[in-house]
């Protein structure tokens, strides 16, 4: 028995009645990358890249050039103004090489391969020109793939997330440590930098697995056992935190079942991406919404899925997706629940926290505040289901729909029925139109 | 197919009207044709009781110089088929009729004898008495040793259906011409080399006769000649002057013009025998040598060393000597060729001419749903491109004339959507779907030569009334001139004509009166003898070739290509219909279905010194396309007959042949259906096998059996079919796969497709399902696995339950979204009268036909789908889209989702690229699916 909440087969706000699958990956895919408009990279566990066309499937190149599974990928697209904007992308293999691939021509531009470790994570710093590479040592490069500066040796487990902080700086999540450092032009050239390191953050008692930056000043991180932290970007002091996901000492009613099913697995933050309001965290097989204001979760689904959520977006439309090692893909929309005052709070749907360690005062205060605003809870509006193993990542077109990418090696592009039959019945008028066939008798 | 023939067993006219009265009738060019005799409260089946015969025959006699007419064989080679009916009387009959008044042997005044390389004649001769009518295919084979070198042959196709033959005039014609072709081929091939052993006989002999002369002058030098060396010199020179004789007859039956070879569709060898050339050792260029090379090689390589004998000067022609057989005047390899030719036409021909007339009607009216055809029709004919048809050689005859009809027709076609009836809310839009232009520019170009042969109608009157002056008996009832009116007027019309009820009637009316001496000339088409002396060119190297050169045509030009690779066959194409005019003039006006222009009477354009050669091949090399052909048979006879055995009368359950080859499975349930099909069919012939794909003819009438079935046994059969109307996967889950295989097969008739190629069908499937399966496949036969392996089907398709509706054959449930519309019923009643597979399944098509064209008007109305102007908000589209679909095309409820999904098929292939195939896409709804069961 699952306490997993569950849509039948009637969805009515599910949009997604048509589906494409892409086939050509021989292992898992595991990243999607979006290139342009209408045009998105996918890369996996057998070292190929394939561009694809988002709108009609089809696929463009297959870049073949690493020997091992890809560990990161980015694009990176040229800022010139004179020149008509040219779109790279970067990818990091586990056969220590960073290859720049031009996405017009399908072709390798360069490769890098005097890595002294695998490269697990790539960040490009738009507005300084250069991109990093993070490993056991932090690198940075040019456009040109010029080595400007590097770190010496960090750790053996190697960086696995950059983000890029104002004023020069970069956070790098280093197991359980956050490490701050600082961008600094040389005074001697004009395109030389240094890398200094200015902070070590080790607030966090598991390795760090998620890395967020919600707007300029804050960013977010998350843990493995569960941790969530709120940071202020400027000062990198901690503006909050939420840890304890699954900890329910409020709730006695679901404690019993929830103590059972704990473990470290079930409480890691895997995922976490946020909108100016809300940090939205994937946190073993739930989803939980905190809102930064009210430095509290506004809504969760504690089992949103069979099994852990491994990604997830908010979309502009209160819509939230979240993919899962389960094979589905599930559409939630956050919704508000007018209550009467009068009536007791139903708490038994959601999990409140005040900052820091929870406190009776901060409770009350929070019960307070929760009479006089709105309630939200998620509510499940569809799921697709295609992939018949995990669905580890997607990217999310608007209007031209979804791409997921699975375990199962296949990519499907999710799209909106009524919409694609209106683009063709556009295409066949116009075809007609051109083949001279459409008179219009007036 | 459109029609369901069964259908004009019952069609009285009165009925019709009171049916119909309410409705609009349906144009002419769309009905079934009446049955002629209707009015008359004649029953159609009841064939003249008079014919001694049981069902049609191929009949091929010679008219032997020493014993006059003779029967050679029959087709079948069966004593039952021809019963009682004298073949002998019969063959003097049709050998009677003086069809090459023409015909010269030894012109007088000419140097040297001459081969006439005459047309064959074919003519339609009615025997009232017997009650036997026939095509009559007139031939001649050469034969050094028959007097003038010419055996004249004939081959019939005997039929107790005298509309028969007069209605498939035209495609017996082309049929019987090919196969006359093939035998023609394989006589000049055995002619030239008889030709070539008697000229190294005459050499001998003038070798041992000079000799002889030397020795003699040696002998005696007395200085005057002994009568014995004049005798020896006279007999020197005849010898010589035979030598020349024989070596000239050689070079004119080389140089005898392969064209025809080249632009008929008949082919003897495969054409890509590129690879067996290459084999042989040949290092022709592959193109030029089929055509271009001279066959003095392969003649000469193949025949076995011979040795020469010593003939007598004077060989007199003796009437105690063996004439050759047939079979030994002609190339084993073509003789094959030809019998297989001809027992394809038994097949294709036999059976009642309404199968035949509304089989042609159908196709032809399909060929011109280009944009919808796809869906739930046979890839197999709609491939059929002009280019391809070459290759397909002797295996598939009718479809040739066929094809060319339609694509004849194909160029008028202009489908235009009046939307005159839907005023409420769509504006007028008429969409026209015109053909590429070079197509209709055909029945122009063709008009214009009708025209220019009115001028000649005095020479071809004159000619056709000395043909046929041979006797008191011999009745014209009319000849083929006549059509030439009808044929101008029919290539603008934008729709085929099928012979319309009106002309039948007219027919009756002008029926004659039963002569005393039985013998009617029906028609008669004398090639030969249609050409105005004027446009005979008289070749000094006397060849007497029939030249429809260029030049004479007057204004027409042809530049007829050697090559006749894909490119050119367009061109050819039209040079073929260009021509066919020509015979197209003398062709019976009371025949309806003449009025396409003859596929083939071999008078094509030739090139530029007027010959195009092949090789002759030797045996062996053409061995392996016999095999092919051979090999092709055995499926042929499987299904000869045409109907399975419950379908057939009883009676000939014993009788036939090839009945009995059919599966037991079939006969399954054939008890309950002998009585019904008795009474609908009493037929005397088996209906004809389709050429075109056999296999797909029999898989059509196995699957409306088994569809019948599941119809009548379950009663959720409409949910299910709905499922596969609207593009839902059906499985078909079950522990035995001869079970769920034959659901599958029962079903597939009503899943559409998704392009031009096969059904997205697959029938047994024993590994877990997967997402891409259902983008792939739209019915699926999987297996219930008990062994472990299978562990993971149920739960995979459990999972994906929202995209499938699963048919359980074993627990007999059907898991699957409601179904509320009323399409479905009409298409599935199970309380229907039909009886028979094939009824059956035709009986779908014509319902999922009118479903296409209703998805046609859905696809292709601008303002369903777009808005008329840019402020007109989506939701105004939406709302005249389902306007439409509710009001003006009557769809109900789940109808709107078929329609729509056929659509969406439609558009997906109409707008998908060229040369690309139509990328599958799977597109489902969120419905709730129920359970049914029994």
């Amino acid at each position: 028995k699952s306490s997993v909440q569950t849509i039948g087969e009637e969805q009515i706000q599910n949009p997604y009645t048509e589906l494409l699958v892409l086939k050509g990956h021989q292992d898992i895919v595991r990243f999607l990358v979006q290139i342009d408009d209408c045009r998105f990279a996918s890369a996996g566990d057998d070292g190929i890249i394939f561009l694809w066309n988002a709108q009609t499937g089809e696929k463009l190149f297959e870049l073949h050039g690493h020997t091992h599974k890809i560990t990161a990928i980015t694009p990176f697209s040229s800022s010139d103004a004179s020149e008509e904007k040219k779109h790279l992308i970067l990818t990091a293999s586990a056969d220590r090489t960073v290859i720049v691939w031009d996405c017009t021509s399908g072709r390798q531009v360069q490769k890098v391969s005097c890595f002294h470790s695998t490269v697990k994570c790539l960040t490009v710093l738009q507005r300084l020109d250069v991109w990093l590479s993070g490993g056991s040592d932090l690198c940075v490069w040019n456009r040109k793939l010029d080595l400007l500066c590097k770190t010496s040796h960090l750790t053996d487990a190697g960086i696995s997330a950059l983000l890029e902080l104002p004023k020069n700086c970069i956070a790098a999540a280093a197991g359980k440590e956050l490490i701050i450092f600082r961008l600094i032009a040389s005074n001697d050239e004009s395109e030389g930098w240094n890398i200094l390191e200015v902070k070590r953050l080790v607030d966090h008692q598991d390795n760090i697995l998620s890395l967020v930056s919600v707007n300029d000043l804050t960013f977010v991180t998350g843990s493995h056992v569960g941790e969530l932290i709120v940071w202020d970007a400027l000062d990198w002091t901690k503006q909050a935190s939420e840890c304890n996901f699954w900890d329910s000492s409020v709730h006695p009613d679901v404690q019993s079942e929830i103590k059972l099913s704990q473990s470290p697995n079930e409480t890691s933050v895997q995922h976490l991406t946020s909108d100016e309001e809300c940090v939205f965290a994937a946190v073993g097989k739930g989803i939980y919404v905190y809102n930064l204001q009210m430095k509290r979760v506004i809504a969760s689904q504690r089992t949103a899925h069979d099994s852990s959520v491994l990604h997830i977006e908010k979309l502009p439309n209160r819509q939230l997706i979240s993919c899962s090692e389960d094979g589905s893909v599930r559409i939630w929309e956050l919704r508000e629940k007018q209550q009467l005052p009068a009536e007791p709070v139903p708490t038994g749907f959601f999990n409140m926290w005040g900052f820091g360690r929870a406190n009776k005062q901060a409770n009350q205060a929070a019960k307070k505040m929760q009479e006089n605003i709105p309630m939200y809870f998620l509510e499940l509006v569809g799921d697709l289901i295609g992939h018949s193993s995990a669905v580890q990542m997607f990217l999310y077109f608007g209007e031209l729909g979804l791409a997921t990418c699975s375990a199962d090696h296949l990519i499907i592009l999710w799209k909106d029925g009524e919409r694609e039959s209106r683009l063709r019945s556009l295409t066949l008028f116009q075809k007609l139109t051109e083949n001279g066939d459409l008179q219009l008798k007036l | 197919m459109i029609s369901a023939p069964d259908v004009v067993a019952f069609t009285r006219e009165e009925e019709l009207e009171d049916e119909l009265c309410n409705e609009p009738p349906l144009p002419e060019e769309y009905s079934v044709p009446l049955f002629p005799f209707a009015s008359h409260g004649t029953n159609p089946w009841a064939k003249v009781a008079s014919s001694k015969f049981t069902r049609d025959f191929i009949l091929i006699s010679e008219f032997s110089e020493q014993v006059g007419p003779q029967p050679l064989l029959t087709i079948p080679d069966d004593a039952k088929v021809s019963g009682t009916f004298d073949l002998n009387y019969f063959s003097l009959r049709i050998m009677s009729v003086d069809y090459q008044a023409s015909f010269v042997g030894h012109p007088p005044g000419s140097a040297y004898p001459k081969l006439n390389f005459v047309e064959d004649s074919k003519v339609v001769l009615g025997d009232s008495k017997e009650g036997a009518f026939a095509y009559v295919h007139h031939l001649t084979l050469y034969d050094l040793e028959a007097r003038g070198f010419v055996r004249p042959f004939c081959m019939a196709y005997i039929s107790a259906d005298e509309h028969k033959i007069m209605q498939q005039f035209q495609e017996l014609s082309a049929e019987f011409s090919k196969a006359s072709e093939c035998l023609k081929t394989g006589n000049r091939k055995a002619f030239a080399n008889e030709l070539e052993k008697k000229l190294k006989d005459l050499d001998y002999t003038r070798t041992v006769l000079h000799n002889e002369t030397e020795i003699q002058k040696k002998a005696n030098d007395k200085g005057y000649y002994t009568t014995q060396a004049i005798e020896k010199a006279n007999e020197l020179a005849s010898v010589e002057k035979s030598i020349i004789e024989h070596q000239d007859l050689l070079k004119q039956i080389r140089s005898y013009p392969y064209r025809k070879l080249k632009e008929s569709d008949f082919h003897p060898y495969e054409p890509d025998c590129v690879l067996d050339q290459a084999s042989v050792g040949c290092d022709q260029d592959p193109t030029t040598s089929d055509l271009a090379e001279p066959g003095e090689t392969h003649l000469c390589a193949h025949v076995p060393s011979y040795t020469p004998k010593l003939i007598k000067a004077k060989s007199a022609k003796c009437f105690d000597k063996k004439l050759k057989t047939l079979e030994e005047l002609c190339d084993i390899y073509f003789f094959t060729q030809t019998l297989d030719q001809l027992h394809q036409i038994e097949r294709t021909f036999r059976g009642d001419v309404c199968y035949l007339l509304t089989d042609q009607i159908s196709r032809a009216l399909l060929k011109q749903q280009i944009v919808t055809n796809f869906l739930f029709e046979d890839g197999s004919f709609l491939d059929e491109k002009p280019s391809e048809k070459q290759h397909r050689g002797c295996q598939g005859p009718s479809q040739d004339a066929i094809d060319r009809k339609c694509s004849e027709e194909l160029s008028a076609p202009k489908v235009v959507i009046s939307m005159g009836s839907y005023k409420s809310s769509v504006e007028c839009v008429p969409i026209k779907m015109e053909q590429e232009i070079e197509d209709s520019q055909e029945p122009k170009l063709s008009e214009s030569v009708t025209f220019e042969h009115q001028e000649n109608l005095d020479y071809l009157d004159a000619d056709i009334k000395g043909s046929i002056s041979s006797g008191e008996s011999i009745e014209v009832l009319g000849t083929e001139k006549s059509a030439s009116g009808l044929t101008k007027s029919e290539s603008q019309a934008s729709l085929p004509v099928s012979p319309s009820p009106q002309v039948g009637r007219s027919k009756v009316g002008s029926r004659r009166t039963v002569s005393e001496d039985s013998i009617e000339v029906l028609s008669t088409c004398p090639s030969e003898s249609l050409i105005p002396e004027d446009f005979k060119a008289s070749y000094p190297s006397a060849i007497n070739e029939e030249p429809y050169a260029d030049d004479e045509e007057g204004g027409l030009h042809f530049t007829p290509k050697l090559n006749p690779d894909n490119a050119d066959e367009q061109e050819e194409f039209k040079q073929d219909n260009l021509v066919q005019v020509d015979s197209a003039c003398c062709i019976g006006k009371e025949s309806p279905n003449f009025l396409e222009p003859l596929p083939d009477l071999g008078q094509k354009p030739c090139d530029e010194d007027g010959v195009v050669r092949i090789p002759p091949q030797p045996y062996w090399q053409a061995e392996p396309g016999l095999r092919g052909s051979l090999g092709g048979f055995p499926s042929h006879d499987g299904i000869s007959g045409g109907l399975l055995p419950y379908e057939v009368d009883s009676r000939y359950l014993t009788g036939s042949r090839e009945v009995s080859k059919s599966s037991l499975d079939e006969c399954s349930d054939s008890t309950s259906y002998i009585s019904s099909a008795a009474s609908t069919c009493s037929d005397r012939t088996p209906s004809p096998a389709h050429p075109a794909c056999p296999a797909s003819e029999r898989h059509k009438k196995k699957a409306g059996q088994n569809a019948l079935r599941f119809i009548r046994q379950y009663p959720f059969a409409h949910p299910a079919i709905y499922s596969l109307l609207s593009g839902r996967t059906l499985v078909v889950l079950g522990e035995e796969e001869a079970i769920v295989k034959k659901l599958v097969t029962a079903l597939s008739i009503f899943v559409p497709n998704c392009g031009v190629y096969a059904k997205p069908v697959k029938h047994w499937v024993t590994s877990p399902l997967h997402v891409v399966d259902f983008q792939k496949w739209k019915l699926i036969g999987l297996q219930r696995m008990v062994s472990p392996a299978g562990v993971n089907v149920l739960p995979a398709l459990s999972r994906y339950s929202r995209y499938v509706s699963i048919l359980d054959a074993d627990s007999k449930t059907l898991r699957c979204p409601l179904y509320k519309g009323t399409l479905v019923s009409r298409l599935a009643d199970h309380r229907t009268q039909i009886k028979r597979g094939s009824t059956y399944y035709m009986h779908v098509q014509s319902i999922l036909t009118q479903l296409c064209s209703k998805a046609f008007l859905f696809t292709f109305c601008h303002h369903l789908h777009l808005p008329i102007n840019e402020r007109e908000p989506e939701e105004s589209v939406v709302n005249r889209r389902m306007n439409f679909l509710k009001l003006q095309l009557g769809l109900a409820n789940e109808d709107i989702k078929i329609v729509q999904y056929l659509a969406e098929l439609l558009k997906l292939q109409y707008i998908q690229e060229p040369g690309r195939r139509v990328k599958p896409l799977l597109r489902f709804d969120y419905v709730p699916s129920f359970l049914y069961k029994i």
